[in-house]
């Protein structure tokens, strides 16, 4: 259901609609313009919502048909047969081409993952919802050894395909202090969008400029950061992504990642991924940026199953679209009182 | 259900942008712009350049030589015809005069496509246009 499907639904009369659809950025996005809407007074209480039964309508995301639409790229890119797991495996190709990446590296992300998926009820619910076999923590070797999809992405470093949905709530300081909830406070946001450019780099994604604007307004720098929510379409997409949000150089994430360091009990190694489990290994009903935002939450609020001690800062990254060509970023950083 | 053999899926011509493009292929031509007035190249096709904003582009063809920028071997694929072509390599191809295409490469064993390997134009050929694909040297 779009905005205006759900204001008539409960029956609510909003100030400001705002159904910008960018794929799994749409949520950052959505939440920056509340603030920014809220801030200006337009409104007072935000309700981000989000549905979807990807999984029960057998949708193939991940390697269905890209006939795409009517304009240039598309009538360009046709007939190539790029699938989107195909497109985000030619970055991971570029990256191990370019700074020696291996798959073993990438596969510490979906290892990480997993490991905080199997502390998550709901996670492992979903896993036996959707058949997974051998649902348990999994190693680089698992990772490695399962099978090649589209090289050299594996099976196990794809995201699932699964239903899902969940709704946010941003609210005025006013209206705020007086909910139930402690609340978590949208520090700074960024947007920004990248595309195919002749002799561009396909290793780097819009978050290099989304980033820097919202840890900017923030006032914070991403060495300060507890909770990397990051969106895990692919293990690549999160090696891309913490490059490029400044919690390491380019080309250098393969070494940062490894031995573990994502994990939720390595606080002082920096940020702990997706303590939710991910898309990767919780849910991923097509575009999900809006769980980024609620597991960000959950942690500031000390309600997370991988809970980090004392957990002060959160950024929320989605990237919407297709990480080897056209997409868009959103970047929210998240704080408590 | 049917045997009926499914068909690439192919560009239409009515998008007024790349028409010229397709168009070119038709006489095996890799026709890409290049702005009259900063130099830039330009592609895909458009109607104003993205360095400069100026609208006087020049068509020109190419000599179809290139390198491969990036690929993956895809395996899996549940699009009617793509399936029945796996696994399959597509890439993007940076071509000599400057554009990068997004095509496949063939006349080779998907295991041995390497980054940086030097590939020529491969046309497929349609009725009314032909598709440029890439095979290494
Ligand atoms: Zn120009």
């Amino acid at each position: 259901m779009q905005g205006f499907n759900i204001a008539e639904y409960f029956g609510i009369k909003p100030n400001v609609l705002d159904m910008t659809n960018v794929g799994g950025s749409s949520f950052e996005i959505h939440a920056a313009h509340a603030k920014r809407d809220i801030a200006a007074g337009k409104a007072k209480v935000a309700l981000l919502t989000y549905g979807s039964t990807a999984h029960s309508n057998a949708r193939a995301i991940g390697a269905g048909g890209r006939d795409g639409g009517m304009h240039p790229a598309d009538n360009m890119d046709r007939f190539s047969g790029m699938t989107l797991i195909a497109n985000y495996a030619m970055v991971a190709q570029r990256h191990m081409h370019e700074f020696g990446t291996t798959s073993e590296q990438l596969a510490e992300i979906s290892v990480a993952t997993r490991f905080h998926a199997m502390r998550n009820p709901e996670a492992v619910k979903a896993m036996e919802d959707l058949d997974f076999i051998n649902i348990r923590e999994t190693t680089i070797e698992d990772v490695v050894d399962s099978r090649m999809i589209a090289d050299p992405l594996h099976l196990l470093e794809c995201c699932m395909i699964s239903d899902g949905g969940g709704a946010v709530v941003i609210a005025s300081p006013e209206v705020a202090r007086d909910c139930k909830k402690p609340p978590v406070w949208i520090l700074g946001s960024g947007e920004a969008t990248k595309y195919p450019e002749n002799g561009g780099d396909i290793c780097t994604s819009a978050a290099v400029q989304s980033a820097p604007t919202a840890f900017k307004e923030a006032g914070i720098s991403p060495s300060e950061i507890d909770i990397a929510m990051i969106y895990d379409s692919f293990s690549i997409t999160v090696l891309t992504l913490l490059e490029d949000l400044g919690f390491c150089k380019k080309g250098e994430g393969g070494a940062w990642v490894e031995g573990g360091r994502l994990r939720f009990d390595r606080p002082n190694d920096g940020p702990a991924l997706n303590t939710d489990g991910g898309g990767l290994s919780s849910n991923h009903p097509g575009m999900r940026g809006i769980f980024l935002l609620i597991e960000a939450a959950r942690q500031l609020r000390g309600e997370s199953t991988s809970q980090v001690e004392n957990a002060k800062l959160a950024v929320a990254h989605g990237n919407g679209g297709m990480l080897g060509s056209r997409h868009v970023a959103g970047t929210i950083i998240l704080g408590r009182d | 259900m049917s045997d009926k053999p499914v068909a690439r899926p192919l560009p239409k011509f009515d998008e007024a942008d790349t028409a010229e493009f397709w168009a070119g292929t038709k006489e095996k031509e890799f026709r890409y712009q290049q702005c009259d007035n900063c130099q830039k190249i330009i592609f895909y096709p458009r109607r104003t350049c993205t360095g400069c904003t100026n609208s006087q582009l020049i068509w020109k063809v190419s000599n179809g030589l290139g390198k491969i920028y990036t690929f993956s071997i895809v395996r899996l694929s549940y699009h009617p015809f793509f399936k029945q072509q796996l696994p399959y390599v597509v890439a993007w191809i940076d071509i000599d005069e400057g554009p990068r295409i997004l095509s496949n490469v063939v006349g080779c064993d998907a295991e041995d496509v390497k980054i940086g390997t030097e590939v020529k134009l491969e046309w497929e050929i349609h009725e009314n246009l032909n598709i440029p694909l890439f095979e290494p040297i």
